[in-house]
C-alpha cells in the first residue's frame, strides 16, 4: 500500500504536521508501534475488569458447591455432556481461526483475513444455535433458575404452551432473512463492496441453524439415556406423595422435630416417619436423639426446587452471561469483517483485530472453565 | 522525538505466529479437551476437581501463550493481565473461607413444613432457625 510506504519515508518528520502521517494513525501518536501499544495495554486492562466481572459468578459457584456438593452432582446430570463437548470444540476452533485472523492482518493476506473472521463468526453462530437446543430443552422442562424451577421427575416433559425453541430462533430468523435481502439486494445494484460483506454474514447467520441441527442430532441421541438415567427421580416422587399422606394425618412433634432440619429432605421425612414408627408405634415420641440422627443419616434428595433451582441459577448465570459475550463478540467480528473487506489493516494498523482477538480468546478461556465446572461433576 | 532515526524504528512491530505453531497448539487443545471428558467417566473420588482444574488450567496457559500472543507480549502486560488472577485468588479464598465458617446451607430457613400449616406460627419459625445449625 503506497500509504504505508510514503508512511515510513516520512517517519523522520510524521509528527508536527497535521496531516503529513498514514491515515491509520491517530494524531496523538509518533508511531504505529506505539498507537498499537497503546491500545493493547488498554484491551489487557479491559481484560483484567473482564476476569474480575467473572470472578464473583465463580466464587458464587465455588460457595454453593463447597457447601453442598451433592446439588451440584445431581444436577449436573441434566446438563448434556456431549452437547458441552461440542461446544468447546467449536469455540477452541474459533480461537484457532480468530488468532489466524491476526496472523493474516500481519501479513496482509486480506482475503484470508475475511475468511478467517467469516469462520470465527460461523463458529461463534454454530455455539449460540447449541446454546439455544440446550436452554429451550431445560425450559421445557422446567429446570429453571430458583423461583421459576417446576422439574417434576414423574413428569418431565409437561404439556407446554409455549415453544422456546421458537422464540429463540426467531431474531436469528429476522437476522438471516435481513442478511439474505441485503445480499440479494447488493446483487441486484451490483455494489461488489456490500455482495463481499453480504456473503459471509450470510453463511455466518445460517450457522445458527447448523448448530440447532447439530444440537437437535446429539440431543436426541442422549435423551433415551437420559430417561434411564433418573429412575430414582421417579421413586423420590412416589416417596414424596407418601410423605404428604403420612404428614397429613398431622403429628405434630414429629414435624417440629423435622421442621429442625433446614433441608427436610423428602427421604429425610419418610425415614424419620418410619423411624417413629417402628419406636414408638403410633405413640407420640419426644423430639429425641433418635429421630434427628435418622434425618442426619440419610442421603438427602437433592432434587428439591430450592436446592436444584440454585445450582440452574448459577449456571444461567454464568453460561447467560457468558453467551452474551458471544454476542458482544459477533458484533465486534461482523465490525472488522467489514473493514476487512475494505482492506483498512495492514502490517502497521492491525491493533483491532489484535484487540477483538485478545477479548474473544478471553471468551474462550472462561468456557475452558465452565465447562469442566458445570458439565463434568461426576 | 528524534529517537526514532531508524525509518524502519516503530513500523516494523507486527509478530505473525507462524501457522504450524497454530495448528499444533489447537489440536493440543482439543487433545486435552477429550481427555478432560474421558477422565470423567473414571471415578477418582475427590481428586477429580483438582484433575478437572490442572487441565482446564493448561488449557488456558496454552491459549493465553500461544493464541494471546503472551509469549511475544511486553511482560508489562504480561504482569498486568496475570495479577488479577491473584486477586481473583484472595476474593475467592477469603469469601470461601469465611462462608464456610457461617453458612451452613445455602437454602432460606423457610421450610416447606412452613407452607404445610404446621411451623407456620412465628414461634415454630423461630425454632426452626434456632435449632438449624445443630441439625446440620
Amino acid at each position: 500500500m503506497s500509504t504505508i510506504e510514503a508512511a515510513a519515508e516520512n517517519a523522520h518528520d510524521a509528527h508536527g504536521h497535521d496531516h503529513d502521517h498514514p491515515s491509520f494513525l491517530a494524531h496523538h501518536f509518533d508511531t504505529p508501534e506505539q498507537q498499537f501499544d497503546s491500545g493493547k495495554l488498554g484491551i489487557w486492562l479491559f481484560l483484567v475488569t473482564e476476569i474480575l466481572f467473572f470472578s464473583g459468578m465463580f466464587c458464587a459457584y465455588a460457595i454453593f458447591r463447597m457447601l453442598r456438593p451433592d446439588v451440584f452432582e445431581g444436577c449436573s446430570q441434566f446438563l448434556n455432556t456431549k452437547l458441552g463437548a461440542i461446544n468447546t470444540g467449536v469455540l477452541l476452533f474459533s480461537s484457532l481461526t480468530m488468532a489466524w485472523a491476526v496472523r493474516c492482518s500481519q501479513v496482509k493476506q486480506d482475503r484470508g483475513l475475511v475468511g478467517m473472521l467469516a469462520a470465527t463468526l460461523s463458529c461463534a453462530m454454530i455455539f449460540l444455535g447449541v446454546k439455544a437446543i440446550e436452554y429451550s430443552h431445560k425450559w421445557e422442562m422446567g429446570l429453571l433458575p430458583a423461583g421459576l424451577y417446576f422439574y417434576d421427575p414423574a413428569n418431565p416433559h409437561p404439556e407446554s404452551h409455549t415453544n422456546y425453541l421458537f422464540m429463540i430462533c426467531l431474531p436469528f430468523m429476522i437476522l438471516l432473512g435481513g442478511v439474505v435481502a441485503w445480499l440479494v439486494v447488493s446483487f441486484a445494484t451490483k455494489n461488489k463492496f456490500h455482495q463481499q460483506c453480504a456473503m459471509p454474514l450470510t453463511v455466518a447467520a445460517a450457522c445458527f441453524f447448523v448448530g440447532i441441527g447439530l444440537g437437535m442430532v446429539l440431543e436426541s441421541g442422549d435423551s433415551e439415556r437420559a430417561t434411564d438415567d433418573h429412575p430414582t427421580h421417579v421413586t423420590e416422587s412416589i416417596e414424596q406423595s407418601e410423605t404428604m399422606q403420612l404428614i397429613s394425618t398431622g403429628e405434630n412433634q414429629v414435624l417440629e422435630s423435622l421442621a429442625t432440619d433446614s433441608n427436610t429432605g423428602i427421604k429425610s421425612e419418610l425415614t424419620a416417619r418410619q423411624t417413629q414408627l417402628e419406636t414408638a408405634g403410633s405413640a407420640i415420641i419426644q423430639e429425641g436423639d433418635e429421630i434427628a440422627g435418622a434425618i442426619i443419616s440419610v442421603e438427602e434428595n437433592v432434587m428439591t426446587q430450592r436446592k436444584a433451582g440454585v445450582f440452574f441459577s448459577i449456571y444461567y448465570c454464568m453460561t447467560g452471561v457468558h453467551a452474551i459475550h458471544i454476542l458482544v463478540g459477533i458484533g465486534f467480528l461482523v465490525w472488522l469483517l467489514v473493514r476487512a473487506v475494505r482492506k483498512d489493516f495492514n502490517p502497521q494498523y492491525f491493533g483491532p483485530v489484535d484487540y477483538v482477538g485478545l477479548y474473544w480468546h478471553l471468551v474462550d478461556l472462561i468456557w475452558i472453565y465452565l465447562f469442566p465446572l458445570l458439565y463434568l461433576i461426576r | 522525538m528524534s529517537a526514532h532515526g531508524d525509518s524502519k524504528d516503530g513500523y516494523d512491530f507486527a509478530h505473525p505466529i507462524p501457522v504450524p505453531m497454530l495448528l499444533s497448539v489447537f489440536f493440543a487443545l482439543v487433545l486435552l479437551t477429550i481427555i478432560t471428558v474421558a477422565q470423567a467417566s473414571f471415578d477418582i473420588g475427590s481428586l477429580d476437581i483438582v484433575v478437572v482444574m490442572v487441565i482446564a488450567t493448561i488449557k488456558a496457559a496454552l491459549v493465553m501463550a500461544f493464541f494471546m500472543h503472551m509469549a511475544y507480549d511486553k511482560p508489562f502486560n504480561v504482569i498486568v493481565f496475570l495479577s488479577s488472577f491473584a486477586f481473583v485468588a484472595l476474593f475467592l479464598i477469603f469469601t470461601m473461607s469465611d462462608s464456610k465458617q457461617t453458612s451452613p446451607d445455602f437454602e432460606p430457613v423457610i421450610e416447606e413444613t412452613a407452607s404445610m400449616e404446621v411451623a407456620a406460627t412465628p414461634a415454630a419459625a423461630d425454632e426452626a432457625e434456632t435449632s438449624e445449625p445443630t441439625a446440620e
